[in-house]
């Protein structure tokens, strides 16, 4: 029937030219993405081989992802304390044995998220308006403020840790330092963006009437910001808290001390008591600022 | 200063404030209420300070170590040898590696899991919150804590810390893309079902198509991030860069370590480019 209609035949013939093409550019494709998988596997460790002796005491060879996994369900299973109905007290009692220290470290924990989070709001907020393309002063004081908000949020935490562990000492002040000023980059990208949406209209009013730019952010462009900043900062805390609850690793205070303690001398329900102490505490915390956000924002719209 | 400026307006602004006094003065109550709230935000600050010791001899010595080391920062420390390049170069090649298996494991892994938390596939409410509480619980635990608890099981090297990353980013994907999946549209399923198509047949050709664009630009988010936060994974002896900038830091060789961090930013950025790119030309 196609024969009738030469339109129509040519059509089919371009079409199956294209599909064609498209085919073998996937196919193409599909195989640098195997092969970058199947390379990176290799450099990863999967076809590593590793030594394991058996049961029956005979020593093998056996690839390491194999050998690991038993050992990754025995690890878990330590962590699991002994819980019965008719102990449970002194059972949770003896789980949560060292639980004066841990709920110490819980407040220094929060504590240090808490301070970090203020460092944060303060530096992220007052950089925001220099970071953002509409409010900026000048062209070049925006692009090396948005780079340094880039730079500081690109590197990790636990490495500003490291270094301030190494400026101020082993504790708390390194942490609250090093989280708040990731928190800055992290916060001073969201201000920004959120700076950059507003209407410029008050702005322009401000000024016709003579204000300077400091008058034009205080009074035109803070109040529209306002709650979209709260809430971007309640959400931060909630990080900040997890952040600081690992941040100890490396010497910079709160609950991480006590989880690499745990971990090199092996308390394994300790380890998992630790866990359950961090997840009600971001659980709460989570919660609060939910409810929290609502209410601020609910009052914040009923200002407008 | 409007009134240093503006003399004359001086008998004006007056007669404003005896008709709107509300616009000129705060109420005491609010005054209280404002204050208070203040008080109660800085009084964790200053209890703060104390306790962690924080005095201004300290935060002074503190910043003069800052601004020592910072000094290292320029100019760059710069390898001369072939074999320091290769040993830097290969630890950031295995932290890209290790991000990248980690997203790909991880989201395989979730996709299945994605169709059992969300709401238009999974008919059962007790298995879609029993999965959707999973889903959070694996989140709530720390890469860093699952890597610490991987390297004893599979060792040191970058095998813990791509499973670590993909385990913690089971827990983000699959709530992501059970969202992604919730958020399409019913009718191609009812087209699919209407011709005869099976419950997997209207999955893979009634949602799939409509969601894999938010799916695949989510799994490139995840990747960009995991290759920021793969960088610490090292530190605790899970493979990686990290290891090598713990190390430099730990022996006080400071310009090699800002000269490791300037790389690392380096490989962010480019990472950042090109899946910008990616996410450009698949959606």
């Amino acid at each position: 029937m196609n024969s009738t209609f030469p339109a129509i035949r040519a059509f089919e013939a371009d079409y199956a030219r294209a599909r064609s093409r498209a085919r073998r550019v996937q196919t193409f494709y599909s195989v640098i993405f195997a092969a970058a998988v199947l390379y990176s596997a290799y450099l990863g460790g999967f076809f590593g081989f590793t030594d394991v002796t058996l049961a029956s005491g005979e020593r093998v060879s056996m690839l390491k992802l194999w050998a690991g996994l038993p050992r990754l369900g025995e690890y878990l299973e330590k962590t699991i304390p002994t819980l019965r109905l008719e102990t449970l007290g002194a059972d949770l009692a003896e789980w949560f044995w060292r639980w004066r220290t841990w709920l110490q470290l819980l407040g220094e924990t929060i504590l240090i998220a808490y301070g970090a989070t203020v460092l944060g709001v303060t530096g992220g907020f007052l950089l925001s308006f220099f970071a953002a393309r509409n409010l900026s002063p000048g062209k070049i004081l925006c692009q090396i403020t948005r780079r340094y908000l880039e730079i500081i949020r690109t590197v990790p935490e636990l490495v500003w840790a490291l270094i301030f562990v190494f400026c101020f000492g082993v504790g708390p002040l390194a942490g609250v330092l090093a989280i708040g000023l990731h928190a800055t980059g992290s916060l001073g990208k969201l201000y920004s963006e959120a700076n950059e949406n507003i209407d410029m209209r008050p702005l322009e009013g401000i000024k016709a009437s003579g204000g300077n730019w400091l008058q034009q952010m205080r009074y035109g462009a803070v109040p529209q910001v306002i709650p979209n900043v709260i809430s971007y900062t309640l959400l931060r805390f909630e990080i900040n808290v997890r952040s600081s609850s690992i941040i100890g690793y490396v010497g910079a205070g709160g609950l991480g001390q006590e989880i690499r303690t745990t971990v090199s001398l092996q308390e394994y329900p300790d380890l998992s008591a630790l866990f359950v102490i961090i997840f009600v505490t971001v659980m709460i915390i989570d919660f609060a600022s939910e409810k929290l956000r609502h209410k601020i924002i609910g009052i914040a719209e009923s200002w407008t | 200063m409007m009134h240093g400026t503006l003399p004359h307006r001086a008998k004006e602004l007056n007669e404003a404030r005896s008709l709107l006094p509300a616009a000129f003065h705060r109420s005491p109550s609010k005054r209280l209420r404002n204050g208070a709230i203040g008080a109660a935000l800085i009084a964790p600050l200053v209890y703060g300070a104390v306790v962690f010791g924080v005095t201004p001899a300290r935060l002074v010595e503190g910043l003069s170590r800052l601004g020592g080391i910072l000094s290292f920062m320029f100019p760059p420390h710069v390898w001369t040898t072939w074999q320091e390049w290769s040993e830097v170069l290969a630890g950031l090649g295995e932290t890209v590696v290790m991000a990248f298996l980690g997203t790909l494991l991880g989201a395989v892994a979730s996709l299945p899991l994605a169709f059992l938390g969300a709401k238009n596939i999974m008919p059962l409410s007790w298995l879609r919150l029993l999965s959707r509480r999973g889903f959070d619980a694996l989140r709530a635990v720390e890469q860093i804590i699952l890597a610490l608890i991987f390297i004893r099981a599979f060792g040191l090297g970058p095998l813990a810390g791509i499973l670590a990353i993909a385990v913690s980013e089971i827990g983000t994907f699959a709530k992501l893309f059970a969202e992604a999946i919730e958020n399409t549209s019913r009718r191609p399923v009812d087209g699919v079902k209407a011709s005869g198509g099976s419950q997997f047949q209207a999955i893979r050709y009634g949602i799939l198509p409509q969601s894999l664009p938010v799916i695949l630009s989510i799994i490139l988010y995840n990747f960009e991030s995991n290759a920021r936060s793969g960088t610490i994974l090292g530190i605790v002896g899970a493979g990686g860069i990290g290891f090598l900038l713990a190390d430099r830091m730990h022996a006080f060789r400071w310009p090699e370590a800002w000269s490791i961090i300037f790389l690392i930013i380096a490989t962010v950025y480019i990472i950042d480019a090109v899946s910008n790119t990616l996410r450009h030309r698949l959606i």
